[in-house]
């Protein structure tokens, strides 16, 4: 099958800063692929380069088997939800929605009825006559979402669309998205920061450091099967221990990864000492020192909670230790 | 942790003396009564505005419903329509039209010249190369007006360095020919319409570029992009997104511009045909004709003009962005 997206070695550099150096990726055709990463690790760039705001130095970029590199953003059937929105003040929301077909020469009571449809896909119905001012931010990313699906795109691109809202209105716009990208079979491409939002959404995950992708693949590999200390640093949650440390404790001289709900405080095992406890409602987090370094297990809902400054033994099972690569 | 040096001490109080003095207690005033500093600041440049400038603009106006007795040339105080008749005899109706229509020209050519050097600076100049913006546009203006209308005199003169620079490129027939055009054309370029029109563009060019600078400056960089993104092409986005969030701009700097124009007496009288714009008129009428109340007839056009153009603008829809 000819994949969405494919890049061969592509590169992005602007002067001496490789934004995005010799990625390799493929995005299959309806899949819900999300490129995590922290600021300046190119994933970003990496959209900007499918949506054509950017050209590659080098490399070759296909979408859906046609060459993309020297094709002008308008005239790529790939359309974005930018990060603050980008809808345009002047216009009310029914213009604003309609833009795509109105520039394309659709005729204004079809491109009307269009919009209209796309703006109850979103649950906005009857916003038409409104300005982008007056409405709240979560509404503005749903007319966002709403411009962009009316051109029936083959590759919706997400930068960062739910950064500016608030905690509860992203959870339920994470599901929304969610289920219509399964209703519409389009490839979404979605970039974040967030990797709980990375992990929750996506069917596959692509992890970016330096310009490049560090890891990629399905949310569980990336959770349970970090390559890297990288990836376990920034998927984050996991403890992250150093090869000192897990000679220590009786493993390999390896980078090693441990999930906090792993560990178990049992009669006998490693010394330690409970620093924090956090109540986080369906689980206690507890931040224990053992041996030099902090460790963060997760006691279910239930269990007992030692003490603040208690003496606590750990134990896990060898098969939940990850070894990883050293690299950063 | 060693976080001791923070903590508050128990004999601190809440709330902190008053500063004292004649300004504390200024402070402390100002701070209850905001109202009251806001009259304070406001009044004076009210008073200014409201008596010197619209008082006299008042006094102007006023003026214009009288009439010049013809016999003994003095004013006569009655109220009469008859100098606003004055107005449309087919003399001074004349230079209504030509003053009109040489600002509207001038302000066309100054936005599309304005433009292209406002977008660069709002999208593309950054540090240094704004500054350089900045000084260009606006070093003109620290030179004497007068001083650089007749520079451009001597620029365009039939000896001047604009026919020199003609000859040079063999194309003196070209300069020829447009000089040859009726009614445009005339002796020399600084004796004819095409000279009046290329000073008024150079000196009012400043105001309208500011305005249409800080206009593409709010808009934001991603609505261009996001208008690609959705299939419209170069020019469709400058149609439809970029024109329209400039235009609240270009109808400030076209305000400018226009208006200046209309009023403006010193280029035409420096530059161009004999014939004579509003400004003239009401300096010849006001000066050695006397005819007080015809040239004040003759400055509330321009104040017409521009009410009618700013009505219809606002009709147009250019303020929506803003």
């Amino acid at each position: 099958m000819t994949p969405a997206v494919r890049f061969q070695k592509v590169s992005r550099h602007f002067g001496a800063v490789r934004a995005v150096d010799g990625v390799d990726l493929e995005i299959a055709p309806g899949e819900f692929f999300a490129m995590l990463g922290p600021s300046g690790s190119g994933k970003t760039t990496c959209l900007r380069l499918i949506a054509g705001f950017e050209q590659p130095t080098a490399g070759h970029i296909e979408i859906f088997g046609e060459t993309a590199e020297g094709v002008p953003p308008y005239r790529r059937n790939v359309n974005t939800v930018f990060q603050d929105y980008a809808l345009f003040p002047h216009l009310n929301i029914l213009d604003n929605v309609a833009y795509g077909l109105m520039v394309k020469g659709v005729g204004k009571t079809e491109r009307a009825k269009a919009a209209e449809q796309a703006l109850e896909l979103v649950k906005l119905p009857g916003y038409g006559a409104r300005k982008p001012g007056q409405l709240s931010g979560g509404q503005r990313q749903r007319v966002a979402l709403a411009r962009a699906l009316v051109n029936k795109p083959r590759v919706l691109l997400l930068d960062e669309p739910l950064g500016a809202l608030d905690l509860k209105l992203r959870e339920q716009m994470q599901e929304e998205l969610k289920s219509l990208q399964r209703a519409l079979g389009i490839t979404f491409v979605f970039v974040t920061h967030d990797q709980g939002e990375a992990l929750s959404m996506a069917d596959r995950v692509a992890v970016f450091n330096d310009g490049g992708i560090v890891q990629e693949g399905t949310p569980q590999d990336i959770y349970n099967r970090p390559k890297t200390r990288f990836v376990a640093d920034f998927v984050g949650s996991s403890n992250v221990i150093a090869p000192d440390l897990m000679t220590a404790l009786g493993g390999e001289k390896r980078w090693a990864s441990l999930r906090p709900e792993a560990i178990r405080i049992t009669g006998d095992g490693v010394e330690s000492r409970v620093e924090n406890a956090s109540f986080l409602g369906a689980a206690t987090r507890l931040t224990v020192a053992a041996r030099g370094t902090r460790l963060h297990v997760m006691l279910p809902a239930g269990a007992t909670v030692p003490e603040v400054g208690a003496d606590v033994r750990l134990s896990w099972q060898p098969v939940d230790v990850h070894y990883m690569d050293d690299a950063a | 942790m060693t976080a001791i040096a923070l903590t508050h001490e128990e004999t601190a109080t809440s709330i902190l003396p008053g500063r004292g003095g004649f300004f504390g207690r200024l402070s402390d005033m100002f701070w209850r009564r905001p109202k009251l500093l806001l009259f304070l600041m406001l009044t004076p440049p009210l008073l200014w505005l409201g008596i010197i400038y619209i008082g006299s603009l008042l006094a102007l106006l006023l003026q214009s419903f009288f009439s010049i007795d013809d016999f003994s040339g003095l004013v006569n105080y009655e109220f009469t329509l008859a100098t606003y008749a004055q107005l449309l005899s087919p003399t001074n109706f004349d230079i209504i039209v030509r003053t009109v229509l040489m600002a509207a020209l001038v302000t066309l050519a100054s936005a599309v010249v304005a433009f292209p050097i406002a977008y660069y600076a709002a999208r593309y100049a950054r540090g240094k190369w704004k500054a350089l913006f900045y000084l260009g546009v606006m070093l003109p203006l620290w030179s004497s007006y007068l001083v650089k209308i007749y520079a451009w005199k001597l620029i365009l003169a039939k000896e001047g360095i604009l026919t020199w620079f003609f000859a040079k490129l063999h194309l003196v027939w070209l300069l020829d020919g447009v000089l040859s055009l009726p009614v445009i054309g005339g002796n020399s370029l600084s004796v004819s319409y095409i000279g009046t029109f290329l000073v008024f563009v150079y000196v009012w060019l400043p105001y309208m570029i500011l305005p249409t600078q800080a206009a593409l400056e709010r808009v934001q960089g991603n609505l261009i992009e996001a208008s690609s993104d959705l299939g419209a092409t170069p020019g469709q986005t400058f149609r439809t997104v970029l024109f329209p969030l400039a235009l609240p701009g270009i109808v400030a700097g076209s305000i400018f511009t226009f208006s200046l124009t209309l009023g403006d007496y010193i280029i035409p009288q420096i530059i161009g045909s004999s014939r004579l714009f509003i400004g003239q008129a009401v300096y010849a009428q006001q000066g050695t004709a006397g005819n007080v109340p015809l040239a004040a007839a003759f400055s509330v056009v321009p104040i017409v003009i521009m009410a009618v153009y700013l009505w219809l603008a606002k009709k147009q829809g250019a303020f929506d962005a803003l």
